[in-house]
This record gives structure tokens, C-alpha cells and sequence, in this order.
């Protein structure tokens, strides 16, 4: 029994519903609008907002100047390294778990779970030390290591969740008909995982992409990422709005495009399957 | 339908993963709480010795201490208010029927994918200046005097950055929590002649009641850890100094590491304050 929607209400849903969220989404699209303004357009009083002259000038002075593509470079490696290594241990223990529960699993998950809400401040100094006596600070497979211990928990729950819905009745069918477990893995069971491994990469891929305490604090140069790229503009030299908009535009675009992706992950990542 | 055989192959399979776990908490853990206790500064001679319990009672009674446990809790307050408030109020009006509601729904969630340097840098030039910033052309609009945001209204300003970022995260876990609610209980209701408060009061709110608690442990892990946020906008001047960034000075910008390794312990013991409760909640739900 549904209830009938007067198209006045519905109106004035998406009227009220549309403000809010352009509201809430307008210092994205400000800064994405400034990127393409000269920087005397940019500071113009008062503000211009859509008849200005488009220029790219903003982005060639960027990736001119600051060696963008290195930063790039070292945010895709760092995101995606240690996103593709979690996920390589976390699958055999999450699907361990799934398959093959004991007594202690829920302990063991929740375990987990606590290593993730270590304040990272708490132990600062001792990483911080412990990369330079191995003489990796400002060392891009550190960050690798780092980053996907700090994301290990997050992976192995939410690849735990995917596999616990898989159906075990499709295992033992698998067996009766005589698959190996070699077969099982390969031809029943990574089918159905894959969509769930696939979130999980996404997911956690846009969370290392946008750590930023330990990549401030363990780079200086040569393995900085984006985030410490964005934060060397926070003392400004001269005019510099526009160019700080092309800048934040380039780190951020690429992420909100593979977020809105994966809104749904994102829930059951970040509460541990207990929203759903 | 475990074997003996498939039980020791789950146990190798697992190993990797809390074997690798269980270093990276143990080392640094026992490290932190050994320089806590050690008279230790690296830049002025070193390892000085055994320092008892000096570095936690030191760290408790500095004039900076207090002031910043105060600033955490307002900023933790203040965006666990506004980013429930209005994630609920949001969350109720997203699930309304009305036209490109795919889009709203993108429009709202997307801060929460922006990198916390850059939403940080983007509020405090672009809409915090003074002279420049939106929100300086908005005072004057209506004829007021610029606010200098991160001078005169510092801790405010953190919360509105920090909020805006975790707001887009409250309304989507309540909003796939309304989603979940029988709308007939809604309905018969109406039938029965309950007021929309009375249905909101008594049928919705509790039915978020669960989700709602999630929200607040998950962000209050979460932004009793700010970082990037205070370090590119004010530095912790101007009162902005939360207790994460109290030790992050401590350690990394007077190099005392026994003062900070004690405040680190503190911050540990009240991080696992909150997430015993959280973990409670958690672990109830994967019972059934």
C-alpha cells in the first residue's frame, strides 16, 4: 500500500533536497571553477561565477613548477601498493575465517578491529625512529607497508563479510561432484569473490589515497604524495588561488570519480558490516 | 564440515595477516611505553636515563594540557552534533521521493572523498580569508565586517572543516539505515492519527537509534585523530591545539619523546575507552 505523492510535495522535496546539496557541494565546485579563472579573476570583488575567461593557464603553470607528476606518481604507487598487498594477505585469512570458523574467529576479528583504532599519534616517535635506523624515511615502499598495515583491518572485514555470503551449500555440491580444492578455489569460489575483492580494493584505495598523518610525517622529498604536495601550498607566495584550485582539482578528481563509485562499500567498510 | 585437514590449512592461511598485526601493534606499543619512562632527548644528549612516572605527571600538569583536552572535547562535540543533527535531518529528506535523487545523493556524499590537506587549504583561503575568502564577500554583502575565521572564531572553524567532511558520512550510514525501515509502521501510524513529530520521535529515531551510536564511536575515533586539518590551517595557534597535536609537537617539534610517548600513552587509554563500547556493538552483531 503505497501512499500517494502529491507532485506539490515532491516538488517541493527536490527544491529543498537540491539546495542542500549544492550548498554542501559548492566548495568543490568553487575551487573547480576558480582552476579556470586568472588569479585577478580569482580574488575579483565582487566574485565572478561562471562569465570569466576559461584558461588552463593555472593547470601548465602547476605541472610545470612543481614536479606534479612525481607526486602523482608516488600517490599511485602508495595507494596502490599497499591496497593490492592487503588484499593479498587479507584474502586467505578472510576466507579462512568465512569457510572455515573456529571459536576464537569472532575474537580474532575484533582483535583486529582494536589495531585499528590505535591513535597513529601514540606511536609516532617509534615508527618515525624505526624508519630511520632502517634508513627509510621519506621512502616510498615504507609508506607501501605502512599504509596497508593501517588498512589490513578494514580489508580483511570487509573481504570477511563478501565471503560470509557466499553460500556454503555451493562447496560441498562442488565436492560431491569431486572438485579438488584447487578446483573449488579456482573455478567456484573466485568468481563469486570477485565483486567483493573488487569493492575492497576501491574502497581502500580511496583511503590511502587520502591518508595524511603518516604520509606528512614519514616524506619529505622523494616519496611525498599528493597530500604533502597540497599541504606545501598552505604558505602562499604572491596570488595564488587559481593555481591552488588547479592543484587541489588534479589530487581530488580522480578520487571523487572512483568514490561515487562506491558509495555502498563505503558504509559497510567503514562500520564493519554493522549498518547495512 | 571442518576437517582436521582444512582447520591447520585455515590457521597457515590466517597467519600472515595477525602475524603482521600483532608486530605492528606490539613493537611500537612497547616502545612508546618504554621512552615514556625514559628520560629521552634526542637533539640534547640522548637517552638521559630511568624517569619514573615524571613524563605523565609532567605531561598532566603543563599549562598546555588542559587547554587542549578542553579543545578536543569541543571539537569532538561540536562535529558529532552537527554532523548527527543534520545527517539525520538529511538522511530523513533524502529518502523522500522527489526528482535526481541519484544526484543529490552524490552532491552530498562527495566531501567525504575529498584529501583532508586540500578541504583544508580550500577552506581556509578560499572561503575563510578575510579579504578574499566567499565567506568575507558574504559579510560584506550584508554590510558586516569580514570575520578573520582562523584568528577570531579558530576552534569554530575547525569544527565547520572538519564537519563538512564527516557530515557526508553520518547522512549516508543513517540514510541506508532508514532505507531499512518497514514504511507500513510509518503508514499505520498516520492511519492512527500520529502527528509527523510523533512519528519521527517515536518511530523513526528509535528505529536509528543503533546506527546513530555507530556514527558517533566510529567519528569519534576518528576526529579525536585530526591532524592534517589543524596542521595546514592554523598550526594549533590560536587555541586549536588538541591533544593529538599537543604530542605531535612534543615529539616531532621540541623532540622531548618522553613527554610525548606519556601523552601518547594517554591518547591510547582514551581511544580504547571509546572503542570498547564500539567493539561491544560490533562484535553483537556478528553473533547472528
Amino acid at each position: 500500500m503505497a501512499r500517494a505523492v502529491t507532485s506539490q510535495r515532491k516538488a517541493l522535496n527536490t527544491v529543498v533536497a537540491w539546495s542542500i546539496g549544492l550548498l554542501i557541494f559548492f566548495p568543490i565546485l568553487w575551487t573547480i571553477l576558480t582552476s579556470f579563472k586568472s588569479e585577478a579573476e580569482a580574488i575579483a570583488n565582487p566574485p565572478v561565477f561562471m562569465f570569466f575567461d576559461w584558461t588552463l593557464e593555472n593547470y601548465s603553470v602547476v605541472l610545470e613548477r612543481s614536479n606534479y607528476m612525481r607526486f602523482l606518481t608516488n600517490s599511485v604507487i602508495i595507494a596502490g601498493g599497499s591496497t593490492l598487498l592487503g588484499v593479498l594477505i587479507a584474502v586467505p585469512a578472510a576466507w579462512s575465517m568465512a569457510f572455515v570458523p573456529s571459536r576464537r574467529t569472532k575474537d580474532i576479528l575484533l582483535w583486529m578491529l582494536s589495531t585499528k583504532m590505535l591513535p597513529a599519534v601514540g606511536v609516532l616517535y617509534p615508527i618515525y625512529l624505526l624508519c630511520i635506523r632502517l634508513g627509510v624515511l621519506d621512502n616510498r615502499a615504507a609508506l607501501v607497508v605502512i599504509l596497508m598495515l593501517i588498512n589490513l583491518p578494514i580489508i580483511v572485514w570487509m573481504l570477511y563479510t563478501y565471503f560470509r555470503e557466499i553460500p556454503g551449500e555451493i562447496l560441498e555440491a562442488a565436492r560431491m561432484d569431486g572438485a579438488t580444492l584447487k578446483d573449488e578455489i579456482l573455478y567456484v569460489l573466485t568468481p563469486m569473490a570477485i565483486p567483493g575483492i573488487a569493492s575492497t580494493l576501491l574502497l581502500n584505495f580511496i583511503l590511502a589515497w587520502n591518508e595524511a598523518f603518516w604520509t606528512l610525517n614519514l616524506t619529505s622529498v622523494d616519496a611525498a604524495p599528493l597530500t604533502a604536495f597540497i599541504a606545501s601550498y598552505s604558505s602562499p607566495e604572491g596570488l595564488f588561488f587559481a593555481k591552488l584550485s588547479a592543484a587541489s582539482t588534479m589530487a581530488i578528481a580522480p578520487i571523487l570519480i572512483l568514490g561515487w563509485f562506491s558509495q555502498k562499500q563505503l558504509v559497510r567498510g567503514l562500520t564493519f558490516g554493522a549498518v547495512k | 564440515m571442518a576437517t582436521q585437514h582444512s582447520r591447520s590449512a585455515a590457521r597457515i592461511m590466517m597467519a600472515p595477516a595477525v602475524f603482521l598485526l600483532l608486530v605492528w601493534m606490539l613493537v611500537p606499543l612497547c616502545m612508546t611505553l618504554w621512552f615514556s619512562f625514559r628520560n629521552y632527548l634526542p637533539l640534547r644528549g640522548g637517552d638521559l636515563g630511568f624517569a619514573g612516572f615524571n613524563n605523565f605527571t609532567r605531561f598532566v600538569s603543563s599549562s598546555a594540557f588542559w587547554p587542549s583536552v578542553l579543545t578536543t572535547l569541543i571539537i569532538v562535540g561540536g562535529v558529532l552534533l552537527i554532523s548527527i543533527v543534520f545527517g539525520v535531518l538529511l538522511a530523513i529528506l533524502l529518502d523522500k521521493p522527489m526528482w535526481g535523487q541519484g544526484i543529490v545523493r552524490i552532491l552530498v556524499i562527495a566531501p567525504f572523498f575529498v584529501m583532508p590537506t586540500v578541504s583544508a587549504l580550500v577552506w581556509k583561503n578560499m572561503f575563510m580569508d578575510p579579504v578574499n575568502g566567499v565567506l568575507a564577500h558574504l559579510w560584506r554583502f550584508f554590510g558586516a565586517d569580514p570575520l578573520v575565521w582562523l584568528q577570531d572564531a579558530s576552534v569554530f572553524s575547525i569544527i565547520l572543516i572538519v564537519s563538512w567532511q564527516w557530515l557526508p558520512f553520518a547522512t549516508l550510514i543513517l540514510l541506508t539505515a532508514i532505507q531499512s525501515l518497514d514504511s507500513e509502521q510509518l503508514e499505520a501510524a498516520e492511519i492512527d492519527g500520529a502527528t509527523p513529530l510523533a512519528r519521527f520521535f517515536f518511530i523513526s529515531l528509535p528505529h536509528l537509534s543503533r546506527a546513530i551510536t555507530i556514527v558517533v564511536l566510529i567519528q569519534t575515533i576518528f576526529v579525536l585523530a585530526v591532524f592534517a586539518e589543524i596542521f595546514v590551517t592554523t598550526g594549533g595557534a590560536f587555541g586549536t591545539r588538541t591533544l593529538t597535536y599537543l604530542i605531535y609537537q612534543r615529539v616531532l617539534e621540541s623532540q622531548n619523546i618522553g613527554l610525548g610517548s606519556a601523552g601518547g600513552v594517554y591518547a591510547i587509554i582514551l581511544a580504547n575507552i571509546v572503542a570498547i563500547f564500539l567493539m561491544r556493538i560490533v562484535g553483537k552483531n556478528l553473533d547472528n
